[in-house]
């Protein structure tokens, strides 16, 4: 099934909760509310002419400009061998969105994944921690306007070079 | 006389105790930096939780500062064990937003070191396997076997690990004089080799024992954690990218994609995993000997700009990887940088499955079942 079919059964089962199809140049997606996004998700899976049985990817991708942190789902059903692309918009001063864990496990993972990096949090994940920064790291590195600490635990984050001091005569 | 079976506090003096075991960071069979937090009782283990992050590198945030040309070396270290198809995912995607054509001839150089890439890292996989459960011999085997492609790889580009052979619209150089008849030549002799390997390994009646019926995953437990690559067709899903999502020219090759059958145990155990990548070895070296058979002239590389800036637009690109389907996720936002980059790699997926099959597995069977997963720990950090 294409991505405007989806959109039109989604939209027939949620309603306002579903947005049209956005299309990006090379990649359509559908765009839905982040706090429903679980029950979406749900409904992806289990519909029988869907069947996405596969989370195969979950980005987050900061937009300052929108104010928004937008989470991307991109899906995969064995059964169907079709594809679909999902989109959810959190707000960037308070980025909510649900948990998907429930649906895939996979997403267990990819949400902390996230969350570590750009800060997201997934409302009812069930081991919502940092996943590759250390657990005391400060800010969200993947942010559009993060900067870098000039030092961890007393460890400097920056070099001096000799290059750029006076030169000794 | 009795014998007194409490402490003093009640405790009874032969119960057992639950014990915490730290393996890692730095285990010598866990293939680059990770750490497993281990709850054991006895010799079974309860949960096994993955600390990874020992080798994150933010390589997504650096592809957001050094442009598109400037980020393909930097994708050679986010699978340092096979460096060339994610080179090819780097390209294709920054091709497809360029919309940049490959030289048919480019193509080809490029499969033939995508599947050169692809029999070194299944060997090392395989000469791993065998290591990590205590068979040492294997392992120098299938290293002196590798070494023979390294020799080639590094006759192509130059290197022997990180390549940086692939550009955005084809490869850096051609095939040098005389190339293509010493990959015959190698593959003459690899295509016994891997019947010995049979004979060496796979076949041998303790190496069967370690792994048949150990750590099974099922058809949808694959699916639901999103395995993939030889890991989900251990499992009986016969899905390969090059074949059932094509790119480059794929298509134009004749090759089988194997699949767990459950010969020694069930489908989808640490066996299946195994053979899985060694028959894949054997459909790799097929396709190399038809990409050589049928090796079109011309150039290599298409004219790309040097300041590239592909339009605004984003895309999802996958690429079968020796660890399977690589997810990339590129958006350009028009500018010489990428706006995002992120990648969802095959290790990553199959470390995070770990803690739910440990559940029950003895402590010994964690070091087949990472082995098994062939998961390469700079894949899952990036």
């Amino acid at each position: 099934m294409n991505t405007a079919a989806i959109q039109q059964l989604l939209h027939e089962r949620f309603g306002s909760g579903v947005g049209p199809v956005e299309s990006a140049r090379l990649s359509d997606a559908v765009e839905v509310d982040p706090l429903s996004v679980d029950e979406i998700a749900l409904f992806l899976r289990d519909q029988p002419d869907l069947a996405f049985d596969c989370l195969n990817n979950l980005s987050g991708t900061d937009r300052p400009a929108r104010g928004k942190i937008q989470v991307t789902y991109e899906l995969f059903s064995y059964v169907h061998r079709h594809a679909f692309v999902l989109k959810v918009d959190a707000r960037r001063d308070r980025p909510q969105v649900k948990t998907v864990e429930n649906v895939w496990p996979a997403a267990n993972w990819l949400e902390r994944e996230v969350y570590d990096l750009l800060g997201v949090v997934f409302l009812g994940h069930s081991d919502l921690r940092r996943l590759l920064l250390p657990d005391d790291w400060i800010g969200y590195p993947l942010r559009k306007d993060y900067v870098e600490a000039p030092e961890y635990h007393g460890i400097s984050t920056v070099r001096e070079s000799i290059l750029a001091l006076p030169e000794r005569r | 006389m009795s014998l007194e079976l409490e402490f003093d506090d009640g405790r009874e003096v032969f119960a057992t105790e639950e014990m915490t075991l730290n393996m890692g960071p730095q285990h010598p069979s866990t293939h680059g930096v990770l750490r497993f937090i281990i709850r054991a009782d006895g010799e079974v283990m309860r949960s096994a939780k993955a600390d990874v992050g020992y080798l994150h590198r933010s390589i997504e945030k650096i592809a957001e500062k050094v442009g598109w040309h400037g980020f393909m070396p930097y994708t050679d270290r986010v699978d340092y064990v096979a460096a060339m198809t994610t080179n090819q995912a780097w390209a294709i995607a920054a091709e497809a937003l360029g919309g940049v054509t490959v030289p048919r001839r480019g193509e080809y150089c490029r499969v033939i070191a995508a599947e050169l890439g692809r029999i070194c890292s299944h060997l090392l996989a395989a000469g791993a396997m065998g290591m990590d459960i205590g068979a040492i011999t294997p392992f120098t085997h299938a290293v002196r076997e590798r070494e023979l492609i390294n020799d080639l790889l590094e006759e192509l580009c130059g290197a022997r690990l990180t390549f940086n052979y692939m550009r955005i619209g084809g490869v850096a150089w051609d095939l040098p004089p005389g190339f293509d008849a010493k990959v015959l030549r190698f593959l003459n002799h690899f295509e016994p080799y891997v019947d010995e390997l049979d004979d060496l390994l796979s076949n041998n009646k303790i190496y069967i024992e370690r792994l048949a019926n150990v750590a099974v995953v099922s058809r949808e437990r694959a699916i639901a954690y999103c395995l993939v690559g030889p890991n989900l067709r251990a499992s009986g899903v016969r899905y390969d990218i090059r074949k059932h999502l094509p790119y480059s020219v794929y298509p134009e090759f004749d090759f089988e994609v194997p699949i767990g059958t459950g010969r020694h145990g069930s489908v989808g155990d640490c066996w299946d995993r195994y053979i899985v990548r060694l028959d894949e070895m054997r459909q790799s070296a097929r396709i190399l000997r038809q990409a050589l058979e049928g090796l079109p002239e011309g150039p290599v590389i298409a004219k790309v700009p040097r300041n590239y800036k592909p339009a605004a637009g984003e895309v999802h690109v996958h690429v079968e990887t020796p660890r399977g389907d690589q997810s990339w996720y590129v958006v350009a936002d028009g500018t010489e940088y990428p706006y995002r980059v992120h990648i969802r790699t095959g290790s990553f997926a199959a470390m995070s499955i770990i803690e739910e099959l440990s559940r029950g597995l003895m402590v010994a069977d964690l070091v087949a079942l990472i082995a098994s997963f062939d998961i390469v720990a700079p894949e899952v950090d990036r």
